[in-house]
């Protein structure tokens, strides 16, 4: 059972999050800093990945300066990569191996740790069969960690039961575009947003999530783009736009079929294109007939007007870009709404052209090479299918095992939570997740870590779920290592060991080496340093659609990132797919869909009235475990708050300030109302970033879209109660 | 590195509100963790816009003709600095005086704080700190040639408040049409009607009860 051996106050007292403000050894002027070096590596936040040199000295990073030469934000950066390099000298940082005792932690030794570790997944493995261990990633970890977990998982745990935290994130999105496009990544470089004539961002609070992308949208904009925004919250990229349409929150699906029936009607529609680059377009043409504009008002809440409007916008540009984020993903129809919204692209023929295509805005560091190298239960690395026969077999020869060791389809994250509940997995190790902020209806991943038989858990910072670990295996900071991610582009880009581990951590692969040596699959795991991985998961994607081949440490570094696929030594890489209209199905040509709007999984009713809706403020970045520590980012915006009309806050007698209670059929959280005009009138917002009594997932649905098992973070149905009857 | 024809421009309207500029700001080696400039939520109630606070170096600077201690001083190259630590009393004169809502009185050390353009990287040949990491670049630094190419907006530098005309070295960014800014105290007392969209009137506002679509 592992439940928390202390209680709340004592866990902050002894791990945090405590604030930290200032750089190791206090402000220093600069004169007196004698020899600090400037390392040139990456942000470890969102899927931007910005550019940016980390100030070292004594192997400590002690602050940063913007990195101008990098040509994906040329010195540019947002708060969290301003203050990120406060977390190495921390003084929550984990600095050994924890094993849980009858009142909290102890420390413990490596071999101690490990050898507890293993011989738990060896118990669980046989006395309830090695599919009862669940094992579970992040996309915040680098290519070469993500394929490693990957390997680990089933080569020495043995599991089909490795899964992610991008399936949190981005999975609907994935998942649709290797339906219409047959490969899942980004169609274009960002350096072809400025170059659109028409920006439409759907679902997306890119200034504060991808705060970078804002100026090249502005730069679009400069250009004479216009920009069409559609969510239920005005934010601020929504403020300026030419076009807002503020649609009602699980109607997505819905408005994009509308606007493709004024395209349709006003012949906006690239007909050529479509009969020699597509299939299936007749099947959305007959559907979208009866979304008028009329019809689709009623639904999507987004005024008629508006909808011809948008379709006037984005029909006669001679260039566009579509943009989505967690929005229209985060649904039990997100790859529904996806596959829509690309219909649009599709009509207009505007894609794999210079300024012309579509991105999903993959909102981890690595969001996107982390769902290409076999973190994920259906997927085996180069972006293979792992129940293709011809995948499997490539992949088990490659590892040098036969392919009926390989196992199949394991479970999904959050199915992976509900098989614990159900007492099927008894045992979990996870790395780079924290899965009881972040995973909804928190309640039940409570009890679902309480009732593990063993919970192993790498991390740098002992996070929220951590606390119920039987081992905390002290892993590295993203700067504590060597290795590349893949930013939301699609590019590879190499980021540096700025520092070593402090303290009796490790480096993350070097843990999971170890262990896998410990269960019996030494052999497998002979690696020296980060790019020995590197080598290795370039080479297991040859001939895959994430093709990593043709890239080396060195080609990455000296040409700032390289785009796949790369498929060989003097391979350019690939900034922009899909030109003169070809697409990865084996046919070439890209695939229609055509969706009837359906109703989110919980929608609002008498009981019920309101729609409730997350997502993140700038200065914090997923489930907080690093950001919550950092006190600068802390002071930005200090606890969650729920977002309000003064129309609903009049309805229900708040006023700006009260504290008021957010009821789902899932839990409550209280927290005080921020009364603004910028959100539906239908609709509240609290931010996710909080643990405990203050997390927006005890509120949240873990409904899961049927294709990508991505829950619907983005509605649900709530009521709003004050509490007392002053403001705070 | 820069050159001397390098200017400073505001644009608001690109502004995000992501505060990247005040957390930069503080990590300046001279400022010790304490942002010299500041960002203001213009009414949250209604809207989103922020504006970032930087120094607008004015001219002839307001903050500088009313220090009794004559603590502000401004450079032959038109940059006025904070406060001389030895002669600031901390009277607050100048941050009652400022037009733009520049200084700051920090009640800790007893001193006004305000933006001097970031001398200490300027004079060593870096961009100050705000505009280079300035994701929305409401912050910029560049040449005129390159704000005139690349923006539509017109960068202007004369400020009209009542009776009063201010010029200043920072440039804003306004409509293509405006040679200044035209300032009307109305606009900002109790009463003035709010010109800010309300996202209500933008939708089809239905009663939040039985189902919809």
């Amino acid at each position: 059972m592992a439940i928390p051996t202390l209680d709340e106050t004592q866990f902050i007292d002894q791990f945090g999050p405590h604030l930290n403000y200032e750089p190791p050894g206090g402000w220093v002027e600069h004169k007196q800093q004698g020899e600090a070096k400037l390392v040139k590596t990456l942000c470890c936040f969102c899927g931007v990945q910005c550019g940016i040199q980390l100030k070292v000295q004594d192997n400590k990073v002690i602050g940063f300066e913007p990195w101008e030469e990098f040509p994906v934000n040329h010195g540019m950066l947002c708060p969290k990569g301003i203050k990120r390099y406060l977390q190495n000298e921390h003084p929550d940082r984990l600095l050994a191996p924890l094993v849980r005792t009858d009142s909290g932690f102890a420390e413990a030794s490596w071999d101690e740790a490990l050898g507890r570790t293993a011989a738990a997944i060896r118990k669980i493995r046989a006395e309830h069969g090695p599919d009862s261990f669940a094992v579970l990633g992040g996309a915040s970890m680098t290519n070469e960690k993500a394929y490693l977990i990957g390997k680990f998982a089933r080569i020495a745990v043995k599991t089909a039961n490795i899964d992610y935290n991008g399936r949190l994130c981005m999975v609907s999105a994935g998942a649709a575009n290797k339906m219409a496009f047959g490969v899942d990544r980004a169609a274009n470089p960002w350096s072809d947003i400025p170059l659109a004539k028409a920006v439409m961002l759907s679902g997306t609070n890119l200034g504060e999530c991808f705060p970078i992308l804002t100026d090249y949208v502005w730069r679009a904009r400069d250009n004479g783009a216009k920009i069409i925004v559609i969510d239920p919250r005005m934010t601020p990229i929504a403020r300026t736009a030419d076009l807002f349409l503020p649609v009602r929150p699980g109607r997505d699906s819905a408005l994009a079929n509308g606007i493709l029936h004024v395209l349709i009607e006003r012949g906006w529609i690239d007909r050529k294109f479509i009969d020699e680059h597509t299939i299936d377009f007749d099947r959305v043409r007959d559907l979208v007939k009866r979304y008028t504009p009329e019809v689709t008002e009623k639904i999507s809440g987004v005024p008629a007007a508006s909808i011809i409007r948008a379709a006037e916008i984005w029909g006669p540009a001679p260039t566009s870009m579509l943009l989505h984020a967690r929005g229209v993903e985060h649904q039990v129809k997100g790859v529904e709404n996806c596959l829509t919204y690309i219909n649009l692209v599709l009509a207009t023929g505007r894609i794999g052209k210079p300024g012309s295509g579509y991105g999903t805005i993959t909102g981890q560091g690595n969001g996107q090479g982390g769902r290409e190298h076999g973190q994920r239960c259906n997927q085996l690395p180069g972006a293979r299918d792992i129940e293709n026969p011809e995948h499997r077999k490539f992949i088990a020869d490659f590892w040098n095992i036969q392919e009926s060791e390989l196992p199949h389809t394991g479970l999904t994250a959050c199915e992976i939570f509900d098989a614990i509940e159900a007492g099927k997995i008894k045992g979990l190790l996870s790395i780079s997740f924290n899965p009881l902020v972040s995973i909804p209806d928190a309640n039940r991943t409570r009890a679902a870590l309480d009732k593990l038989e063993f919970y192993g858990c790498i991390d740098f910072f002992l996070s929220e779920s951590a606390r119920h670990a039987d081992v905390v295996l002290a892993g590295s900071l993203q700067e504590e290592d060597e290795g590349t991610v893949t930013t939301g582009e699609g590019r590879c880009v190499r980021l540096r060991q700025s520092v070593t581990p402090p303290g009796n951590a490790r480096v993350d692969w070097d843990i999971l080496k170890d262990l896998a040596g410990r269960l019996g699959a030494k052999d497998h795991f002979l690696y020296a340093m980060s790019e020995d991985i590197f080598r290795e998961l370039a080479a297991a994607s040859k001939g895959g659609s994430a093709d990593y081949s043709g890239m080396t440490y060195a080609r990455i570094e000296k040409n700032m990132g390289l785009f796949w696929p790369c498929p060989t030594w003097t391979h350019p890489g690939t900034p922009r797919l899909f030109e003169g209209g070809q697409f990865s199905h084996p046919d070439g040509k890209a695939r229609f869909h055509a969706f009837e709007y359906r109703p989110p999984a919980e929608d609002i009713d008498s009981e019920y009235p309101i729609f409730f809706t997350s997502g993140r403020v700038v200065s914090q970045y997923l489930s907080g475990n690093q950001t919550r520590r950092i006190g600068p980012l802390v002071d930005q915006y200090p606890e969650p708050l729920c977002e309000m009309h003064p129309l609903l806050a009049a309805r229900l007698g708040i006023q700006h300030g009260h504290l008021v209670k957010v009821i789902t059929r899932r839990g409550e959280i209280t927290v005080p109302a921020q009364v603004v005009k910028t959100i539906r009138p239908d609709t509240v917002f609290v931010p996710y970033h909080w643990p405990g009594k203050k997390s927006a997932n005890l509120l949240t649905n873990r409904a899961l879209d049927p294709i990508s098992k991505i829950p619907e973070y983005k509605v649900c149905a709530c009521r709003v109660e004050r509490i007392g009857s002053e403001p705070v | 590195m820069i050159t001397t024809n390098d200017q400073f421009f505001i644009d608001p309207s690109r502004c995000i509100g992501c505060e990247a500029c005040v957390q930069a700001c503080m990590e300046c080696d001279t400022h010790r963790g304490r942002s010299m400039i500041h960002l203001e939520f213009i009414d949250r109630s209604s809207t989103t816009q922020t504006g970032p606070v930087v120094c607008m170096h004015c001219e002839d600077p307001a903050c500088a003709q009313v220090c009794p201690a004559d603590a502000i001083k401004q450079t032959d190259d038109g940059i006025v600095h904070s406060s001389i630590k030895s002669r600031c009393i901390g009277c607050s004169n100048c941050v009652l005086a400022c037009p733009f809502g520049v200084p700051h009185y920090v009640a800790a050390i007893d001193q006004m704080v305000k933006c001097d353009m970031c001398f200490d990287r300027t004079s060593v040949g870096k961009k100050p700190m705000c505009a280079t990491v300035c994701p929305s670049q409401a912050l910029f630094f560049g040449t005129a040639e390159e704000v005139v190419r690349m923006r539509k907006e017109r960068p202007i530098q004369e400020f009209q408040f009542g009776e009063q005309t201010v010029r200043t070295k920072v440039k804003m960014m306004s409509s293509p049409t405006a040679d200044r800014m035209d300032f009307d105290i109305m606009e900002f007392m109790p009463g003035a009607v709010s010109t800010m969209v309300d996202i209500a009137g933008l939708s089809v506002w239905e009663e939040p009860h039985g189902k919809h679509g």
